[in-house]
């Protein structure tokens, strides 16, 4: 088809006017090196985690990130612990970033390697962000592909036998927008569409159906889930922060969750930031989830095969959890030492209470005496607290 | 007027129009924004470890601002 020059004209003359709204450039972080230790303590659970973050430019556009995360868990959560015994393991994650800043538009491209006995996962995240309209609006686009290799152990914790059971594969889809509203607010909402596909379920653990006490004392006996090999979920986001005028920061946001497991989900979020003079940094967090249950979940279903899809992961159940969090950060070197220009120590305290509306603690409690009498249905639900630690140095050069 | 004309110059006044909003948060009234304390999350590993916690217990994901690996956290 032949276009006339006067259609050229046009088409030229409207890629030019799109030009004049990009103008300005984008720059990239401070070059840092940060080393973390944290604890998880909490529903049986011990983890200690060891992380090494190192940042560094390599010119005023182009910028490399490495991380190395250790976790050591200790213990197993209680739905795995109600048919298995304690485990312990080990995950190594490292990860890759690419930062490039061409203009006003950022990209980043990163690989992310997380390895345990019995689960490898491998993903890939490509981002872009642009800024706008004066630099008041960035608006962000990414994309995160994840294969997942799913195992389960059959042997003992020091003697483990791993029999690898099938793959799951993760794509997400997200957007973001960040706006300055006035000098002192800012506004930022995201919204992500994360799909996945294979065996997506947890092989530790089981559901559990009546049965005559004849068959089984406990009036119970246990079954493998079985889970839709689809699921799909939107995720969305607001959020606004606020600079007060004695110098501090109070946030807010809010984020809704649904997937078509069933499950409706909200986030909300309050956070306070309090700086004194330059050398201290006091942080507050409050924070509140609720969800209901998956339609497939049931924490005792009336017999065996009941319905198509059956779970009983207390992921899935109907819950609440509140978060009270306090840090504070001491810049213990404000003007620099050696090659640093600044380096910063933080102390971070976090307690997480969680309460189920329909998961029950049958690890303690069933129809025995030393159970405590109680007939399959009727156990205490289940809930539990969890404290954890972290503790990271920053040093920015 | 042909139709594709007309749409192309409605597009280039659209975009002109964007363009010609002036910042109304001037570059030299950004000193409260471009403070550390304004920072969405100042330090990506802790953020990115309490995430990894919500996810690990909760049947929710996403929007959260942080993309790690999987777990088959138990």
């Amino acid at each position: 088809m032949r276009i006339s020059p006067r259609h050229l004209c046009r088409l030229a003359a409207v890629a030019t006017l799109s030009m004049m709204c990009v103008a300005g450039a984008a720059v990239l972080p401070d070059d840092r090196a940060d080393l973390f230790w944290s604890t998880y303590r909490g529903g049986g659970m011990d983890i200690t985690g060891e992380s090494v973050l190192v940042r560094k430019k390599f010119s005023e556009n182009f910028a490399m990130e490495a991380n190395y995360f250790v976790d050591k868990v200790s213990g197993a959560s209680i739905d795995v612990l109600s048919q298995a015994s304690v485990i312990k393991d080990e995950r190594k994650q490292k990860t890759l970033s690419l930062d490039y800043i061409h203009d006003k538009t950022q990209y980043n491209l990163s690989y992310t390697d997380s390895t345990e006995r019995d689960y490898i996962s491998n993903t890939t995240h490509f981002s872009l962000s642009q800024d706008m309209f004066g630099d008041l609006t960035t608006v962000t686009l990414g994309f995160t592909d994840s294969r997942n290799k799913v195992g389960e152990n059959n042997g003992g914790t020091n003697t483990p036998k791993i029999e690898w059971l099938g793959h799951a594969t993760s794509r997400s889809y997200e957007g973001g927008l960040s706006q300055i509203l006035t000098k002192n607010l800012i506004a930022g909402a995201t919204v992500e569409i994360i799909t996945d596909q294979g065996l997506l379920s947890n092989p530790y653990r089981s559901i559990r159906y009546r049965v005559d006490p004849s068959i089984n004392p406990l009036g119970y006996a246990l079954g493998s889930q079985v889970y839709p090999n689809t699921h799909t979920s939107t995720a969305g986001e607001v959020r606004a922060k606020y600079y007060l005028p004695y110098r501090a920061a109070a946030s807010v946001s809010y984020r809704y969750f649904s997937d078509t497991w069933g499950i409706r989900a909200n986030t909300i979020e309050l956070g306070y930031t309090q700086p004194v003079s330059n050398k201290w940094i006091f942080e507050g967090r409050l924070r509140h989830y609720n969800q209901n249950s998956a339609t497939f979940y049931s924490d005792l279903f009336p017999f065996a095969n009941s319905q198509n899809f059956e779970a009983r992961d207390q992921n899935l159940a109907a819950s609440t959890n509140n978060t009270i969090d306090g840090k504070v950060t001491w810049a213990f070197a404000p003007s620099g030492f050696l090659i640093f220009k600044r380096a910063t120590a933080s102390f971070d305290v976090t307690r997480i209470q969680f309460k189920y509306g329909d998961f029950r603690n049958i690890k303690d409690f069933n129809v025995t005496p030393a159970g405590g009498g109680y007939q399959p249905g009727t156990e205490p639900l289940y809930a539990f607290d969890a404290m954890v630690y972290q503790v990271y140095i920053s040093m920015f050069f | 007027m042909r139709k594709s004309a007309m749409l192309a110059v409605a597009g280039a006044g659209l975009l002109l129009g964007a363009c010609s909003i002036q910042p109304w948060v001037k570059p030299y009234e950004r000193d409260r924004l471009a403070d550390p304390i304004m920072a969405w999350d100042r330090d990506a590993i802790s953020a990115g470890y309490l995430d990894h916690i919500y996810e690990s217990r909760e049947g929710s994901r996403g929007a959260t601002g942080t993309a790690g690996g999987g777990c088959g956290c138990n």
